[in-house]
């Protein structure tokens, strides 16, 4: 009997091993850590709970038979973080490179549809060499596996991707369809195609960095939501992540005892916005202010920097943010911003996550670059995005809120629950200037009496009063008294119940 | 008394008047630029009169135009603070011809003192001790020689109009004298327009240390005791105490009777500072009298209990002296560090922008001069005051056009030993965010051995921080603490993250006792045994720290008992631990578990990059152009791009000569602080 117990420790023991010591080692000489470790790292310790340690590939081809690896290149299970039930699958590099085989895939799979049933999170962390090219077609379809559960799983429970060593050609997809992707700095990369295929194609040369490392898909691509500067790094932020988000859509957003009065008054605020109209401020100020304890846990923090997305708590539980941020482009919406604030505002609304929106908005970006790249479209999905949006919706206008832009930023005509503006607000078609151009173009050679005109138009819309008259904002608040009045809005939110018609799934504007 | 006074200053300074103004219950007019419209100086002020545009020659020194303010709002006295308009006595002149009384000397007391040589032969004419030197005009370098060796090696050859540095050679020889006499001839013509040179012996081991005096209009006059300033920066003095470390009863009775000499000889009424220069071997000898109320005046206040404010407004008024010299007593000791909104870590460039965080710490009226003015006879036992004079608000502007000095933060207790250990708690509890400023540094200086000593110079900064300032390594047994500290804190942290609602029921996450704390370079296990009252934190070592808190997570302060000792901690935000920044060091403080320590080890160590080839932006804000192309070969000094902040254009030129191998940023980008403008082969 002691000998069958034995048994099962010495194939564990094996398994553990993964791919062999001189591999491990060569995995950390890279800077790298094991699947194991990382998993370890993911979850609280000692609480993860392994699926499939055995399962090994039904490969005959190309000597494969040869090589059977129990657990086939990735690790499986669930576990918990800071007590909340997780699922993650963790690619194994030392063992066949962490290619992707049929039954590699099938693994993955099988924790998904758990996670789906069960409603929880799926956490990958992604370190695989791609396609087992032994395999042919099976490794093929097992990919497509994985994409359809993705598929089936977004919206459902939420997806976090962490790119930790390489993910290129199909492989990237199923990140791709996943809520965040995280990257680690100089041993991660993702692409469609690699550099020798890009040379050989186009005659570009580029690094593996150049083409896909994490500053270019947080600074240039959009393709992550974030980096990190190692392994470590990256889980223990993951970990704080999760911490945010519910573990699935029929949940609310996790609460947790905080130590942050909700009426906490913040009396510098009353001078964030400058006297002069044109000077930027740094809206993060506001954000860090109005969240309890300061915490902010950003999402896409370098790219499209015009606006601010992320997640902070108000009395403990989970809001997310959008800002124009007017220290970019003075905070205006183009497509990248549009594009970045579109998706978290869905996947808020997807996950019950109440939205905060601050605005301070001049406009859409003009230009050829904006009208080319299809900014009627690309600002539509975030106009959109608010408007179906069925969570409960705060706003705070500080300060510019003209054009479509002020529609679009989480208007009250687009089912606002509370718009508040501060007194330094200005809701209007455009800015002073520019309305009186139009309006008086016949006088333009008149400088006295233009600016007159200027004065006049800025006396009347330049303030938030007009838009309170019509109720369009429900309340002129005291910019120190905003985390109050918005804690407060979201409280009374809690038991918000709004449902858009039936309908198979919407066409927003891709 | 009078009804009305205004205060013809901004700052901090106007504040300091204005509550001394309230206090005997004169109603006060504040004057204000464009640039200080919401500042604090001009919220509590009964009224406030805009007198023009920020730079301060267009307003704040515009005689005219506090003339105006004056007769709008019939103030009947005006106190003018220090700088501007203080030793002016053009201003006096004018407030004189209007019936308005000057809270300050005297027309003719300011023009004696306020040149160099003049006041010089009145000091020696006064028998006060002065620097061996040539009064007289010299004529060529070959005099400058002869005068030279009549006084001695070292000498100092200064230009009459000078001040801050310029003028000013150190000569060790006759070729040193001939060469320092013709530069600082050209210099003086170039920066004063006045070209008079003098010579005088070269103090060595000198320190700053003055007199204030305190005199009325009717012949009576006092001193106050000293003031050591000899830790200076440039000229800059950054940190003051009160008395001085250095002197004896008998060094200070004879300077202070000397300054009083001196201040009855010129007829001077109101406070007034003496300044001295004292050797190693206690002489002294006069620099200049400063006409007016002293920055570091506060020192003198907190040791002897004299509102010195209240004491200018009486005189100003005719009042004599309530006080005679048996009066003047020293108790306990003071120190002031001037707050600097200026970067420690890049050369102490001025900063300039929002407060973001600014709260000081708390006040704590002790000793003789309580807060609210009353006078205590002696100090109570184990008190220590803390004193902000401030002139700024959290969400206030720094802006640049004025002094960067943002407040004098003051502590007193009854031992020197204690007034600093005072500083440097209250120091670690000053909460400063958005600008650069200098509490770091000022933390360094309360811990730096020359200080604690009480040995410092005036080449006290030049000596110790020859390489400028690049933060503070904490010493191994205050590490251990903030190690402590840092796991108790954090365990606390962690225990909470477990108790966030959707955790599976009987299966919770377990918070240990055993962390890893690294921090420094250096890494510790410890073992926290937790009880009701706080914590104790058990090294490998076997030695263990209690640490006691009411620190909740979120915290920007935590205020800890550790050992029975307090220890205050700035905590901010970082992966997998905090941010802590005490006693002059900023640290990334990381919190790992056994296991993740081990894994956290195999991390490579990821070096800063390399910026020397590159361009980074030194501030946030605009680029308006971009004077070069890729490929472009660059000189040393060479324009290379153009960054607006604050409306001020900025050129960024190349450090040394390359080759353009990348831009960048175009016209018309807004970037953040250290973002790569371009780079260089």
């Amino acid at each position: 009997m002691k000998d069958i117990l034995q048994e099962l420790e010495d194939r564990r023991s094996a398994a553990r091993l993964g791919g062999g010591q001189k591999r491990i080692d060569s995995q950390h000489a890279k800077g790298k850590l094991t699947a194991r470790e990382r998993v370890e790292l993911l979850l609280d310790e000692g609480s993860f709970e392994e699926f499939d340690m055995f399962k090994a590939h039904r490969c005959t081809d190309f000597g494969m038979e040869e090589d059977k690896p129990a657990g086939d290149g990735v690790i499986t299970g669930w576990g918990t973080i800071n007590g909340r039930m997780v699922y993650v699958f963790s690619q194994d590099f030392t063992v066949l490179g962490g290619s992707v085989s049929a039954t590699h895939a099938q693994k993955i799979c099988k924790i998904m549809d758990m996670a789906v049933q069960n409603g929880a999170p799926v956490i990958g962390l992604n370190d695989s060499g791609g396609a087992r090219i032994q395999e042919g077609v099976d490794a093929l379809a097992g990919y497509a596996e994985i994409f359809q559960r993705n598929i089936m799983a977004s919206g459902v429970v939420p997806q976090i991707s962490v790119i930790m060593g390489p993910c290129a050609g199909g492989a990237v997809y199923s990140p791709a369809m996943t809520d965040f992707i995280f990257m680690v700095k100089d041993t991660s990369y993702m692409f469609v195609t690699g550099p020798d295929v890009v040379k050989t194609v186009t005659n570009e040369v580029v690094t593996a960095e150049e083409l896909g490392g994490a500053s270019t898909h947080t600074k240039k691509s959009s393709v992550a939501d974030g980096a990190f500067d190692n392994d470590v790094e990256a889980l223990a932020e993951v970990r704080r992540l999760v911490d945010f988000l519910p573990l699935n859509n029929r949940e609310k957003p996790p609460v947790r005892p905080f130590f942050d009065k909700p009426s906490r008054l913040e009396d510098s605020l009353d001078t964030l916005i400058p006297d002069n109209p044109n000077q930027p401020y740094d809206m993060k100020e506001l954000i860090l202010k109005v969240a309890d304890e300061g915490d902010f846990y950003e999402i896409q923090e370098d790219y499209a920097k015009n606006i601010i997305t992320g997640f902070m708590r108000l009395e403990g539980q989970t809001v997310g943010v959008v800002a124009n941020q007017p220290m970019v482009l003075a905070g205006c919406l183009d497509i990248d911003s549009s594009r970045k604030a579109a998706r978290f505002v869905r996947f808020c609304d997807a996950f019950e996550i109440p939205i905060l929106t601050l605005v301070d908005v001049p406009g859409f970006l003009p230009g050829t670059s904006q009208e080319y790249g299809g900014v009627i479209k690309h600002g539509a999905k975030l106009l959109f995005a608010y408007g179906e949006a069925t969570v409960p919706k705060v706003t705070v206008i500080t300060r510019k809120a003209y054009g479509g832009a002020y529609d679009v930023m989480a208007s009250k005509h687009l089912r606002g629950d509370f718009n508040y503006a501060w007194p330094t607000a200005q809701i209007a078609v455009m800015g002073a200037k520019g309305a009186t151009e139009i309006l008086y173009r016949s006088e333009l050679g008149d400088a006295d009496k233009i600016a007159k005109r200027t004065e006049d138009y800025e006396g009347r819309f330049a303030n938030p009063f007009v838009a309170a008259e019509r109720g369009f904002i429900d309340e002129v608040i005291m910019p120190h008294s905003t985390r109050k009045r918005v804690a407060r809005a979201f409280a009374s939110l809690r038991g918000k119940q709004l449902t858009n018609p039936w309908k198979k799934h919407d066409n927003i504007p891709l | 008394m009078f009804n009305k006074i205004l205060i013809a200053n901004r700052g901090e300074i106007a504040c300091r008047v204005i509550k001394t103004a309230r206090k005997m219950g004169i109603s006060t007019v504040a004057i204000y630029s464009d640039a200080d419209k919401n500042a604090l100086h001009v919220q509590m002020a009964d009224e406030a009169v805009h007198i023009g545009p920020p730079p301060a020659n267009q307003s704040y020194i515009v005689i005219d135009k506090v003339m105006d303010a004056i007769r709008k709002t019939g103030a009947q006295a005006v106190h003018p603070g220090y700088g501007f308009l203080s030793e002016n006595s053009k201003f006096a002149e004018a407030l004189a011809a209007e019936g308005v009384a000057f809270v300050g000397p005297p027309k003719g007391a300011i023009d004696a003192m306020g040149d160099k040589i003049t006041s010089k032969k009145i000091a020696q004419e006064a028998n006060v001790s002065t620097v061996p030197g040539y009064m007289g005009l010299i004529a060529d370098a070959d005099e400058a020689v002869k005068i030279s060796n009549e006084i001695g090696y070292p000498v100092m050859i200064k230009a009459s109009a000078g001040g801050g540095g310029k003028g000013m050679r150190i000569a060790w020889n006759d070729e040193e004298a001939r060469e320092g006499f013709q530069s600082s001839k050209n210099e003086a013509a170039s920066s004063f327009g006045d070209d008079r040179i003098f010579i005088e012996k070269f103090v060595t081991q000198p320190r700053h240390i003055e007199i204030q005096v305190l005199c009325d209009s009717h012949g009576n006059g006092v001193y106050l005791g000293e003031r050591e300033c000899s830790i200076q920066r440039r000229n800059q003095k950054v940190v003051e105490e009160a008395p001085s470390p250095f002197l004896d009863q008998a060094t200070r009775k004879a300077m202070g009777e000397q300054a009083v000499a001196l201040a009855k000889a010129v007829g001077y009424s109101s406070a007034g500072t003496v300044e001295f220069i004292v050797d190693g071997q206690k002489n002294f000898y006069f620099l200049e009298m400063n006409t007016r109320l002293q920055v570091e005046h506060p020192v003198t206040e907190l040791i002897t209990g004299v509102d010195l404010v209240e004491q200018m407004i009486r005189v100003a008024n005719g009042e004599p002296l309530s006080i005679t010299q048996d009066d003047v007593k020293l108790t306990g000791w003071s120190v002031e560090s001037r707050l600097y909104a200026e970067d420690p870590y890049r050369g102490f460039l001025p900063s300039i922008g929002r407060l973001s965080v600014y709260r000081p710490p708390a006040e704590v009226a002790a000793g003789p001069m309580r807060i609210n003015g009353k006078w205590a006879d002696k100090a109570i036992e184990g008190e220590t005051a803390v004193r902000n004079d401030t002139g700024v608000y959290e969400g206030g502007e720094i802006s640049m056009y004025y002094d960067p000095m943002i407040a004098k933060l003051c502590t007193w207790a009854p031992t020197r030993e204690e007034a600093i250990e005072g500083m440097r708690i209250a120091l670690d509890s000053f909460e400063i965010e958005g600008i650069g400023h200098n509490l770091p540094f000022l933390s360094a200086v309360m811990d730096h051995p020359i200080f604690i000593a009480g040995d410092m110079t005036t080449a006290f900064i030049e000596e110790q921080y020859p390489d400028g300032f690049e933060g503070v390594t904490l010493p191994a047994a205050a590490l251990r603490k903030v190690a402590a500290a840092a796991a108790a804190m954090y365990r606390v942290a962690e225990i909470r993250r477990t108790r966030v609602s959707g955790r599976m029921d009987n299966h919770e996450r377990k918070v240990g006792n055993d962390w890893v704390v690294v921090l420094q370079g250096e890494s510790f296990p410890v073992t926290i045994e937790a009880d009701h009252d706080g914590s104790t934190v058990r090294f490998a070592d076997g030695s263990s720290h209690r640490v006691a808190s009411d620190w909740a997570p979120g915290d920007s302060l935590a205020n800890l008992d550790v050992d029975g000792d307090p220890l205050v901690l700035k905590v901010g935000k970082v992966t997998s631990g905090f941010r802590i920044r005490t006693r002059g060091a900023d640290l990334a403080v990381k919190l790992y578990t056994p296991r993740q320590a081990e894994l956290a080890a195999l991390m490579p160590e990821k070096l800063p990059p390399d910026t020397s080839k590159m361009l980074l932006c030194p501030m946030p804000g605009l680029i308006v152009k971009v004077s070069v192309e890729v490929g472009d070969e660059v000189q040393e000094g060479q324009a290379l791009c153009t960054v607006e902040a604050m409306k001020m254009e900025n050129i960024l030129r190349a450090e040394r000569k390359g080759t353009v191998s990348k831009i960048n940023a175009v016209a018309g980008d807004s970037l953040a602080v250290d973002e790569v403008i371009m780079e260089f082969e």
